[in-house]
Formats: C-alpha cells, sequence, structure tokens
C-alpha cells in the first residue's frame, strides 16, 4: 500500500529456537490479565487485546508502531510463566538429552573417540541431505550404554518417559520390605534344610553380627555396599524401582550444564537453539492480528481459539503464583503445574494423543498453533503455496464455434470489472482519455486513473467526462479488458500445462465464458454446467510470457505424447467424415457454402460437370482447400482406408478422427510440426468450421429406431444366446460330474469361471455381430463409431444386440444372498442368468433382475471412479513434488535447483517431447526434406530461408486483435500468414 | 568415414552440422540415393539440422513438472483392478494404478512378486529340460508329493509318496528310492524327528506321544520345501517367440531373484524379475533404474496408454535413483529429504520438519520451487531463471 516503502526481498530463513531473552525483547507488553475487553468494549491494558499487540478494527491507531489496521502487522505480546514448563513438540529430543548427559555433570557420556565417530557421521549426513535425526539416535544409544559418565563418574540412571511431558528418572533403591525379604531368603528351599543362620550371614557378608540384627528387625537400612553384600549371599534381589519425577525446572537446570560442543555432537545447533530453550519459561503471546475477534451479528464478540486457550494459560497462571506464595502445599502445586503444562501443551498442538483435546465451549476442539499449520488447509498449504488473487473471474462455459481458438468470450460484466494497466503516451492518449470518458460501465471503459503523483482516483459515472479532460501522458489508466486482451483461461482440475493457457478475449453479451469447442479436450471441458477461471495479467512482462508462451495455439502439441492434443472432435469429425468418406458432389452455391467461414474465397477448378451441366466440386477438394499446397502425407485412417495426400491435394481416404482428431490427428500433427503452429491453428479453426458446414448441409441425427434391428435378426441374436446358455449348461454339467479340466494353475471352480465368462462373452460379440450386419453404411451411430467421433461399436452392440455379463470385480455377479445372488434362484446355481448376464439389449428393454445386475456393475464403476481421482490425485501430487525442481540447464543437463544432475542429456538424447512423437525416433523425414530441397519448389526465396533455418518464421502475437480494435483495418485481417 | 559413397565435399558439410550420429547416416543415405550434388547435399542437411535443433528440449525447460505431468495426467485413466497378466491368463498380477502407485512408492515387496526367466540354450528349446528348471525354482511342498495321513493311535505321521511325482520333480535321480531317502531327510533336518522311510512311504512322529504334537508336526510338515526356492509358489511354462527364436520362458509367481540368477539354464543376462529392490541388490543400480523404466511402462502400456513418451518415465526412474539407492517419491524418500525446511513442510508432515530444523539451526536458502512461491519471489525455473534488463550498456564493458 504504502509506496514509500521498497519492497524487500527475502534472502534466506534461519530456523531456530529462540532465548527467552529474546521473546521479552521483541515483547510488546507483558500479559497479566486474562480478560479482553472491558465493559465498555475497550481493550484491557495488559489484556490479551492489549492495543499494543496491533490494531484489527479499521480507524483505530496501534499504540506500537502508529499504523492503522491493514499495515500493522501486529507485535507479540508475553507471558510470564509462573514455572517452567515443557515444549511438547521437543518431548521427544528431551528425553534423548535426558538419557545421552549424565545427571551430575550434564556432558555428554559420550569419550573423545565416538565423539568424533558421530561428528564424522553428522557431516556425512549433512552433506547426502539425510536425516540429521538417525545419527542423534545412533549416539544416543551408544551414550546410553555407559553405566557411568566418562567425566565425572557419576551412575547414571534410566530416564521414563510417561507420555506427553512428564519424565521420570528410574533409581534401584532399597525395598521397603528389605527385612522381611532377608529373612525369607533365609528360610531354606527344602523343608529338610537347616534355615541359614543369622551369624552365618554376618560371616559370609562380613556385616557385624549386631548390625545383622539390627537390618533384620528393621530398624536399620544398609547401605549400598551391605546390600549388595547381602543380595550376594542370599542370591536375592533387595531393590525396587524408584520413579523420581523430573520436574519441567530440575530439567532446564540439567540442561543450562550442557557445555555447546557436547550438543554438536548430536547434531543440534548450540549457538541457534540451547537445550534449555525447549523448556519454556515465557510464552510469546501473538499479536492479535494473528488472531482476530469477530464481532457477531447480535453485537457479541467472539474470540478466536487461540485467545480462548491463552486465557486459560493466563488464568492458571495466575493461581499457580497466588497458591505458591501463599504457600500452598507441594502437591496442589504440583497439580497446578501439571496443569498448566497442559494448557501450554494444548496451546501448541491439540492433537496429541493420549491427551483429550481442549475443546471449544461447543464441544469442538480447539484449533489451536499446529492445527493451523498443518494440512491441506492449513496455513503452508492452503495459504502459503496457494494464493489468492484479484483480477479474476470465474462463470460457466459455453461452445461458440464462430471463435477461434485462441480465443475466450469474456461476458461484458466480467469485462468491466478486471482491468488493465495502461501506462499514458502522447500516443495513446487519445485511446486512454475515451476510456475514461466512457466511465466504469459502459464497455470500454476505465475504472482507476493513477496520478502521476500517486494518487488514485476512482473513475464514477459522474466524474468520468471531468477526469477525461485531466488525463495526460504519465498517468495510469486501468481499463476495461478489450478485444485482444491477453489472459490466462484455467479449468480444475489442472492436471496438466494445457489446463492453464492464454486466450485473447473477445468481449461479448452475456454471462458465460465462450470458448471454441476444440479446446475441450485439453481442458477436459464439456458444457454440462463446467465452470471457468479468468485471471486478467496485470504487467507487461507476464502479457509477453502469456502470448509467447501460454497461447492455446502453441499448446496444439502435448509434451505427454508429442503429438496434437488440440483438433477436432465429435461432430467436426462426423462432418469430415460424411465430406470425405464418398466423396460428394457439391454445385457452386453449396461448395461456396461449405466454405464460407473459411479464408477460401475462391473455389478452386470444377472436379467436373454434372448432367445438367453445371459444374460440381467433390468434398475432398474442398477438404483439400484448406491443407498448404506442399503437403504430402500418407497414413491409415480410422475407419479403414489409406489417406492419400499429395501436393496438398486429399487424393484418396476419409479423413476422420485420426486425420484431423485431437490427439494425435496426423494432418494436425503435420502442420504443427512442420507447418508452425500458426499454421496449425488456422487449419484447425478452417477444420472446425468446414466440418460444421457440412455436417449441416447433410443432416446428421439419430434415433431410437437408428438401433433397432429387424425381427429376424432378433430371432437369430436369441439363438445364438440359447446356444451360449445350451453351451454353458454343458460347462455346468461336466463340472458337476467332475469331469471338467482345470487350466494349469487355476483350480477347477476358477476354470469354469473362465470358461463360461469366454463362451458368454462371444455369445455377446456374435448378437453384436448379427447387429452389426443389419446397419447400414449411413447409420449415423455407424458412421460415428466408424470415423472415431464417438462412441464404439461395442455401445451399437449393447443397444442393438445383448448387453452382456455385468461383472463386478473382474468376475459374474456372485454376491448377493447365501449361494445365490437373488432370492428368485435357486440356491448354488452356475447359469448364466443367475448371475448378471444380460442378454437383452438396451433398446430392447432389460428385465428387472438384469436391471439390478446392470445397476451392480455400474455402481461399481462409480465408486472405483471416486477412488481412483483421489488415489492418482495424491500420486499426482507426488510425482509434482519429487519432480517439480528439475530443470534442463543451457550445457542440456537436467538439473534440479542444487544443482545435483540428474540427467546429462533429458530423456538420454535431448529430445524435446512436445516436438517428437512418442513413438518416433526423431520426427524428421528426412526423404521429405530431400524432395523439397531437390524439386525446389518453393514459392519464394523467404519461404526457402525459412526452410532451411535461415530465417525465422514470423512470429504471431495476436490474431484478430488489431483488426477488432480498428475496424477500419478488417479488411486487411490474417495478413500473418 | 561414412561407409557410403559421397564425396568428401559431402561429406564435409553434413559432418559440419550439428546432427546426431543416426541422422547423419540417415542424411548420407539420402544424397547417396537421391545422388545429390554438395550443394543440395549441404541444403538437405540443413534443412534437417534447423528441424533437429528445432526438436532439442529448450533450455531451462521445466522437464520435471512436465514429466510428473505426464505421467500423473492419465493416472486418473487407469484401472484400479488387478487383472491377470496380458500374456500369462495364469499368474495375476497387480496393475494399473495400485501397480504404478507401488512403484513409485519404491515398495519393498510388491503386491504380487514374479519373475520372467529366460533359459539357456537347450534348456530354452527343449521342454523336458526346461522343466528341470522348472523343478529347481518352484517350492515343491509335501501335498504335491504325497498323501499325509495321521495315525493318532501309534501317534505318527504317516507320508505316502507318489513314485511318479518323485521321478518328475528329481529328473537327474534314478531311483525312487533314493529320493524317497531325500525327502526323509529333509523331514528330519527340518522338523528335528527321526524319519523312517521305506520305499515310498515315509513315517514319523513326536518323541513323546503328544496329540499337540503330532498335529503341529502336520502343520509344520506342509510348510517344508523340499525343493526349489521358498518364496516362488507357481511356476508356468510358455512357449514364446522370441529373438532367439521359439523358446520356453518360465513366468513365477513369487520372485528370488538373486537365487534364480544361479541355477543350471537360467540365462541371466535376459531374466527378469518385478521387485525393483531385488534387481537393485543383484545387479546394481543402472539395472534398477531400467527396471523402473520398463515396469512403469509396461503399467501403462497394458492399460491402453502407450502414447506416454518414456522420456518422461526415465526422468521419474532417474530421480528415483539419483543417489545410488532407490529413493521413493514422496515424504519417506525424495520429498523428504530435499534440502529446503519450507519445501518439505509444504508437502507432509509440516509442524514436525519445523521442529526438527529449529533444533538443527537449519537455514532455508530458497532456491528451490516452493519456498519461492510461499515468499512470494519468481521461481528459479523457465523464464524465471533468466535475468533481462533493458536499456543500453556498452558493449566494451559488458564482461559477462
Amino acid at each position: 500500500m504504502a509506496s514509500s516503502q521498497t519492497p524487500k526481498e527475502i534472502g534466506e530463513i534461519d530456523f531456530g529456537l529462540m532465548d527467552p531473552e529474546e521473546y521479552r525483547d521483541m515483547s510488546a507488553t507483558k500479559i497479566i490479565t486474562a480478560d479482553t475487553y472491558d465493559d465498555d468494549g475497550f481493550p484491557i491494558d495488559m489484556g490479551l487485546m492489549d492495543p499494543r499487540l496491533g490494531v484489527i478494527d479499521p480507524g483505530l491507531e496501534c499504540k506500537t508502531c502508529g499504523k492503522h489496521s491493514g499495515s500493522c502487522n501486529g507485535h507479540f505480546g508475553h507471558i510470564e510463566l509462573a514455572a517452567p514448563v515443557i515444549h511438547v513438540g521437543f518431548t521427544k529430543l528431551i528425553r534423548r538429552l535426558l538419557r545421552g548427559t549424565c545427571r551430575e555433570c550434564a556432558r555428554l557420556c559420550l569419550t573423545e573417540d565416538e565423539r568424533d565417530e558421530f561428528r564424522g557421521q553428522l557431516d556425512q549426513t549433512r552433506k547426502l541431505g539425510r536425516d540429521l535425526n538417525d545419527v542423534t539416535k545412533a549416539a544416543i544409544r551408544q551414550a546410553r550404554k555407559k553405566d557411568r559418565c566418562p567425566f565425572c563418574g557419576e551412575t547414571q540412571f534410566d530416564i521414563q518417559h510417561e507420555k506427553p511431558t512428564t519424565y521420570y528418572e528410574v533409581q534401584q533403591v532399597l525395598t521397603s520390605e528389605y527385612s522381611q525379604r532377608i529373612a525369607a531368603a533365609m528360610q531354606p528351599d527344602d523343608d529338610d534344610d537347616e534355615p541359614m543362620g543369622r551369624e552365618a550371614l554376618a560371616n559370609e557378608t562380613g556385616i557385624e553380627l549386631s548390625r545383622v540384627n539390627q537390618i533384620l528387625s528393621g530398624e536399620f537400612r544398609p547401605r549400598e555396599s551391605d546390600r549388595k553384600a547381602l543380595e550376594k549371599a542370599l542370591d536375592i534381589d533387595l531393590t525396587e524401582e524408584d520413579m523420581n519425577k523430573l520436574m519441567p525446572s530440575d530439567i532446564r537446570d540439567w540442561f543450562e550444564d550442557i557445555p555447546d560442543e557436547d550438543i554438536e555432537v548430536l547434531g543440534i545447533s548450540a549457538d541457534k537453539s540451547r537445550p534449555e530453550w525447549m523448556i519454556l519459561t515465557v510464552l510469546p503471546v501473538p499479536p492479535v492480528t494473528a488472531r482476530p475477534s469477530i464481532t457477531l451479528d447480535n453485537g457479541q464478540r467472539s474470540e478466536d481459539d487461540l485467545t480462548h486457550k491463552l486465557v486459560d494459560i493466563i488464568r492458571i497462571n495466575q493461581r499457580f503464583m497466588e497458591n505458591r506464595e501463599a504457600g500452598a502445599p507441594q502437591l496442589i502445586i504440583e497439580d497446578l503445574w501439571e496443569l498448566l503444562q497442559y494448557h501450554v501443551t494444548t496451546f501448541m498442538d491439540n492433537e496429541i494423543s493420549g491427551t483429550p483435546p481442549a475443546r471449544h465451549r461447543s464441544g469442538r476442539p480447539l484449533k489451536t498453533l499446529s492445527q493451523r499449520l498443518k494440512g491441506k488447509e492449513g496455513r503452508f498449504r492452503g495459504s502459503l503455496s496457494g494464493k489468492r488473487v484479484n483480477f479474476s473471474a470465474r462463470t460457466v462455459i459455453s461452445p461458440d464455434p464462430t471463435l477461434s481458438l485462441n480465443e475466450v468470450g469474456v461476458p461484458d460484466r466480467v469485462a468491466t470489472e478486471m482491468t488493465q494497466t495502461m501506462n499514458v503516451t502522447e500516443r495513446n492518449l487519445e485511446d486512454a482519455r475515451r476510456y475514461v470518458s466512457n466511465g466504469p460501465e459502459a464497455h470500454p471503459g476505465a475504472n482507476y486513473v493513477r496520478r502521476p503523483d500517486g494518487r488514485r482516483l476512482k473513475v464514477t459515472e459522474k466524474n468520468c467526462e471531468e477526469l477525461s479532460e485531466k488525463v495526460e501522458a504519465g498517468w495510469e489508466v486501468n481499463r476495461h479488458l478489450i478485444d485482444g486482451d491477453i489472459v490466462v483461461f484455467n479449468r480444475q482440475p489442472s492436471l496438466h500445462r494445457m489446463s492453464i493457457m492464454a486466450h485473447e478475449v473477445v468481449v461479448m453479451p452475456y454471462k458465460t465464458f465462450r470458448l471454441n469447442t476444440v479446446v475441450c479436450p485439453p481442458y477436459n471441458a464439456d458444457f454440462d454446467g463446467d465452470e471457468m477461471n479468468m485471471h486478467a495479467l496485470q504487467n507487461e512482462e507476464a502479457r509477453a510470457e502469456a502470448r509467447v508462451l501460454m497461447r492455446v495455439q502453441e499448446q496444439i502439441l502435448s509434451p505427454r505424447m508429442g503429438e496434437n492434443i488440440i483438433g477436432a472432435i465429435q461432430d467436426h469429425i462426423s462432418g469430415t467424415y460424411l465430406l470425405t468418406h464418398d466423396n460428394p458432389h457439391f454445385n457452386e452455391t453449396q461448395a461456396l457454402d461449405l466454405l464460407r467461414a473459411t479464408r477460401i474465397d475462391e473455389l478452386p477448378e470444377e472436379a467436373g460437370i454434372d448432367d445438367d451441366d453445371r459444374p460440381y466440386w467433390t468434398g475432398r477438394q474442398l477438404f483439400s482447400e484448406l491443407l498448404p499446397e506442399d503437403l504430402n502425407l500418407e497414413f491409415k485412417s480410422n475407419t479403414g482406408d489409406t489417406v492419400v495426400i499429395e501436393d496438398g491435394q486429399l487424393l484418396e481416404g476419409t479423413i476422420d478422427e485420426d486425420g484431423v482428431g485431437a490427439f494425435g490427428g496426423e494432418v494436425v500433427d503435420t502442420l504443427a510440426k512442420v507447418y508452425g503452429e500458426t499454421r496449425a491453428r488456422i487449419f484447425i479453426n478452417e477444420v472446425a468450421t468446414l466440418a460444421m458446414r457440412s455436417i449441416m448441409h447433410f443432416g446428421f441425427s439419430i434415433g431410437i429406431d437408428d438401433e433397432t434391428i429387424p425381427g429376424a435378426a432378433q430371432d437369430r441374436i436369441d439363438e445364438t444366446i440359447g446356444d451360449a446358455y445350451d453351451r454353458v449348461q454343458e460347462l455346468i454339467e461336466t463340472y458337476e460330474a467332475g469331469e471338467l479340466e482345470s487350466l494349469p494353475g487355476r483350480t477347477v471352480d476358477e476354470t469354469l469361471e473362465m470358461k463360461i465368462m469366454q463362451t458368454l462373452g462371444k455369445a455377446r460379440d456374435n448378437a453384436g455381430d448379427i447387429a452389426e450386419e443389419h446397419f447400414e453404411d449411413d447409420n449415423p451411430a455407424v458412421v460415428m463409431a466408424n470415423s472415431g467421433a464417438r462412441g464404439s461399436m461395442l455401445n451399437l452392440t449393447q443397444m442393438a444386440g445383448c448387453v452382456g455379463q455385468q461383472a463386478v470385480r473382474g468376475t459374474r455377479i456372485n454376491r448377493g444372498y447365501e449361494d445365490r445372488t437373488l432370492s428368485h434362484y435357486k440356491p448354488d446355481d452356475l447359469s448364466a442368468e443367475a448371475h448378471g448376464f444380460v442378454e437383452h439389449s438396451y433398446t430392447g428393454g432389460l428385465t428387472p433382475r438384469e436391471f439390478f445386475f446392470h445397476a451392480m456393475g455400474g455402481r461399481e464403476g462409480l465408486v472405483d471412479t471416486a477412488v481412483r481421482t483421489s488415489k492418482s490425485g495424491y500420486l499426482q501430487r507426488r510425482l509434482i513434488n519429487a519432480l517439480s525442481e528439475l530443470e534442463t540447464q543451457y550445457d542440456g543437463t537436467v538439473r534440479d535447483t542444487s544443482d545435483t544432475i540428474v540427467q546429462f542429456e533429458f530423456g538420454e538424447d535431448g529430445t524435446s517431447p512436445t516436438k517428437v512423437a512418442y513413438d518416433d525416433d526423431h520426427g524428421i523425414d528426412v526423404d521429405q526434406i530431400a524432395d523439397r530441397v531437390l524439386e525446389a519448389e518453393f514459392e519464394s526465396d523467404d519461404s526457402k530461408a525459412e526452410f532451411l533455418g535461415d530465417k525465422a518464421r514470423p512470429t504471431n502475437l495476436s490474431e484478430h486483435g488489431d483488426a477488432r480494435r480498428n475496424p477500419d483495418i478488417l479488411s486487411e485481417v490474417e495478413s500473418d500468414d | 568415414m561414412t561407409e557410403f559413397d559421397v564425396s568428401a565435399d559431402i561429406e564435409a558439410v553434413v559432418e559440419d552440422t550439428e546432427l546426431s550420429e543416426d541422422l547423419k547416416e540417415e542424411v548420407y543415405r539420402t544424397v547417396e540415393e537421391r545422388d545429390a550434388n554438395v550443394e543440395q547435399a549441404d541444403e538437405i542437411a540443413r534443412a534437417v539440422e534447423h528441424r533437429y535443433l528445432d526438436t532439442r528440449v529448450d533450455a531451462l525447460d521445466p522437464v520435471g513438472t512436465v514429466s510428473a505431468q505426464s505421467i500423473g495426467e492419465p493416472g486418473t485413466q487407469l484401472t484400479m483392478n488387478t487383472f491377470h497378466y496380458a500374456g500369462v491368463a495364469e499368474i495375476d498380477v497387480t496393475q494399473g494404478l495400485p501397480r504404478l502407485i507401488e512403484l513409485v512408492d519404491a515398495r519393498k515387496t510388491p503386491d504380487t512378486p514374479t519373475m520372467t526367466v529366460h533359459l539357456d540354450d537347450e534348456y530354452a528349446t527343449d521342454r523336458e529340460r526346461a522343466h528341470e528348471v522348472v523343478w529347481k525354482i518352484e517350492a515343491t511342498k509335501i501335498l504335491a508329493l504325497g498323501d499325509i495321513s495321521t495315525n493318532v493311535a501309534d501317534m505318527r505321521v504317516h507320508i505316502d509318496l507318489n513314485p511318479d511325482t518323485l521321478q518328475e520333480r528329481w529328473p537327474t535321480v534314478d531311483s525312487v528310492d533314493e529320493i524317497a531317502g531325500e525327502v526323509a531327510g529333509i523331514i528330519e533336518d527340518s522338523l528335528g524327528v527321526n524319519a523312517v522311510q521305506q520305499g515310498t512311504n515315509v513315517e514319523f512322529g513326536p518323541e513323546e506321544p503328544s496329540y499337540r504334537d503330532l498335529l503341529q508336526l502336520v502343520e509344520e510338515l506342509r510348510d517344508v520345501t523340499f525343493k526349489g526356492i521358498e518364496e516362488v509358489s507357481r511356476v508356468v511354462i510358455r512357449k514364446e517367440e522370441t529373438e532367439e527364436g521359439d523358446e520356453f520362458v518360465l513366468y513365477t509367481e513369487g520372485s528370488a531373484f538373486g537365487d534364480v540368477l544361479t541355477i543350471e539354464g537360467v540365462d541371466a543376462s535376459r531374466t527378469t524379475c518385478n521387485n525393483i529392490h531385488e534387481i537393485h541388490s543383484e545387479l546394481g543400480i543402472e539395472a534398477a533404474r531400467e527396471i523402473i523404466i520398463e515396469e512403469t511402462k509396461t503399467t501403462l502400456e497394458e492399460q491402453g496408454l502407450d502414447d506416454v513418451n518414456v522420456r518422461h518415465l526415465m526422468l521419474v526412474a532417474d530421480i528415483m535413483t539419483n543417489r545410488g539407492e532407490i529413493e521413493s517419491i514422496g515424504r519417506h524418500g525424495i520429498s523428504g529429504s530435499k534440502e529446503s525446511v519450507l519445501a518439505r513442510a509444504a508437502f507432509e508432515v509440516t509442524v514436525n520438519h519445523l521442529l526438527d530444523a529449529a533444533i538443527h539451526g537449519e537455514v532455508d536458502d530458497l532456491n528451490g520451487v516452493t519456498e519461492n512461491v510461499i515468499v512470494g519471489k519468481p521461481i528459479k525455473l523457465g523464464t524465471g531463471d533468466v535475468n533481462l534488463k533493458m536499456g543500453s550498456v556498452n558493449r566494451s564493458s559488458q564482461a559477462d
């Protein structure tokens, strides 16, 4: 906001623990009162909402920095804890340190040699970027083995950790029942043996008899040496475990004594993170801006979860202090201490296992610090890695075949909201004034202007005329989006880079984004209610990048397979199929009508003269008009014939999915690779319009009659299915007779299932074949299936012939009741119909039982899809995260951002996956190049220079932008190729 | 230098280009076929070079992200089902998305381990010899060899071995008696009992009469492997057409790659296994990389996604094996060992990474992608990796 402050760049981020002194230094105030606001609604001084902690209410001034809400980031306060408490995040490390250091001198119980070893290991792990914790663990394990401290010789005890934050020192001390135990041990095992006398015991242990007597009567506790002697003599254990609780203050004192060089051995950074800082004596209070209170409709204030937690902490802290001053018994103090620990613990992390989570009054667990950071909606993934932006719009999409694939139709109300910053100069002053004078409501208007002195003024209906006069060079005008502007367009899920592409704006009435249908495949969009997002770019650098790198036409080739992902779809393909399959004839009017939306304004020479003496043109001829004149191609079409294109003329074959379709349409692919993306864009646009014109010319519709077969055919299908039933029955009989031979490695049951499945599968195919015989080649469903426009022969089979076996988990349907699928069948009925074979067709209609089985199969499909999307989404996230740093360098190597070489050449040969198809070695047809060179058929020297690579192809940055803005140059459209 | 009959001048102009060796060859062949002159040859070479350079991957291309997307995007089209192998109907192999996840996870053992064992010389062509290898690989359990019966009265376990099976599985031993003796020996060794062998009958029992011990012995007996590799539960033998002509190829259920390689008759150079860790420990990291590429490729291909460029799979395999051992993709592998604290925290287990970073006093240099997104700086990839400044600079002063 304040332009006086230059934005600074973050160079690096240091992590470490904080010294309590530092907390106090940075604190704006000490917090001592648990209350937030007084009765008048003013924040209480030294309370949790102290005005020195920052401002959240607009209009108020921060007492610390003097800034207003929005620009003041807030300031930390602090609470002086009555007693030290443990930081929950470090409980494991605290345990390790307690176990690995001496209880007396606090030194790490490792000899100098061992330390060297671990220092070496640490260096190694740091270099390799491995987990330092592993070394720490190993070092502690080693140190724990020592019974005595190698420095002061003090005996070490085991430390027990009771989760989450309690530590005990386990000492072996003399049991209180020592006299009974000794007496019991003196009794003989067998009744026949003499009990051991006291004299004998005294002799054996070397303890005076009187002392022995005293010990046995329980009047004297034996010293340690005596105890050991007694234990040895009697072969008993006189100790018991004594759990000595370590209070956080004890631990803090202990840690304070650990020398710096000792903790360095454990991989802990001594200057940044002293271990005693893991025990908190001061608690920083987050600024109010991090925990703003909200005012509800009824005027009541509702506090943030963190504030609630802080209130708890302060209350207990207060009580703790009062009780201690009043000299309350140790038990009460300890209880309060534990309670304080609990509140501080849950303040940091409210999802500690074993601790009941702190709850809100309503019973909802509080969202405390850890919970704010964690997970998808947490600070890291939700706020820091994913940011919300201005200048974005979202609405429903709908198709518009009149747009170029590079364009997007933007509703005028979006265009008037999204703005572009215009730096006014003498050259665009007139335009700028016009925009401003139009005001914020009329379309090519402006919403804001900025004067050279930095003042930003809102353009309103009232001041627009006046303001437009004032606009001079040096001002900035935030004008509306106009035709030709570049915007970024996106549909979620953004699974690949083609999910975010740059389009040129075409401002349109109504409320939907409009796009050409050919860009549906890369976005994976349809128009059943899909919504998409648009982002208006805000600086020249971004706009340039978007134009050069992100525009739709630059994304025609997909890096996944190296073939085009943009091309004709659905009706376009049916259209080109109708146009080229039977090579129909068109008279002049018809031919011109078909080509009217293309650049072609003159028909080629007619193909012949019809009976009425009128010239006619063929469909293939018209299609050829869209091709470059020197194109030579030969490929197999989806329909099955060979397509031959010579010198830009389609001589033979059907143009269908394999010719012009998205996902590897041969013609589109070749154009994009050899003739450039601008040429490919023009071709795709024109094919789409030509195809739409031709499908409209022929007419194309589908009805139920198209999938109905004659009764005779139906009888044959029934017969085939009947035969299959018989064969299944035979199989079942052989199986029941125990004569079925099992396939290798399969049980007989499995074999039977497989054979039945096979038989029924074949039955369906046969039914399909019979049905197919009755469909003419011009049947719309057949046309669509053959051309690859939509649907398959299987779909047709299911509609007209027989739906076939329904499967759940890859087998016939076997679930339901005991030994049967439905109560309609006898138990253990293995027949086809009892296990989900649907013998009817979709047009014929399913029986209720068939319908049920069909629904079972269908449901499995739905569940499968749901599971799959989440699984593959996670897979994708992991892959992206692991590979996102990789980049090719100028030397051709692939390295990550820390310059580790991952590949010496991308894909072993440095070939771009975008420009070479997955099944191609290098994608270069040397023969064809030689052809062109030798035949020297170049339109001009320029085109030859271009071909040889001496001259770059002209860049094409905007399709219609200039023309749309200046109607008078409309006649010069498409000057770019 | 080239085996093609072209003049030295043509060779000079072609060699002058930056083409790869095989493209140069192709240019020579074309020039020779067409009998082009030097000028034409030069133009052909230059035009090919132009196209060739155009198909090189651009400097500063974020290939990692592109590859990740290219594998992840079709993931939505993969099935969740475990279907049988396209080639071998008898063996179930995990496929589709679960298999892909398993691979990038670098699981220690796959869900369905399997090996493809190729055979040497006459083992590959002679069914009898091939079967010898099968019996050396497939674990033979007692149930395959004969019938077990328990005599509760005498507290004895009685095994009636099937002489035909014995002969079949021990083809190199002539006498059935000898084989039965061997079987008895294995029983003695593994169960710690005294087995009495008489012809094809083997009998043993617990030391002290105990019904429970008897039953337990029978249970244990079922698990004893008499021949072959314990991990391999089944071997399927198939005649296949390979580069070497028709030969027998073995497919196994279960894998023990190291053991199989040492078996006589196994062609170690062509035998593979779908456990990347076994490949790694037996054949090294390069082989592991190769198998990751191969396995991901076939997984995708079987689902009809053969149009994913292998180069993407190579990159994944390369990053997984970059440090000389197999690292998984995810928080326990590559993402978890990233240098940047913020990048790790932004991926998974956020809080722990922050706390550990504090303890170790880590410094985040903000080089990577995620970190720069977090702090709001341009990322150092693609156009963000270039620094261009506009303005007139004295050329001579521009040393760099």
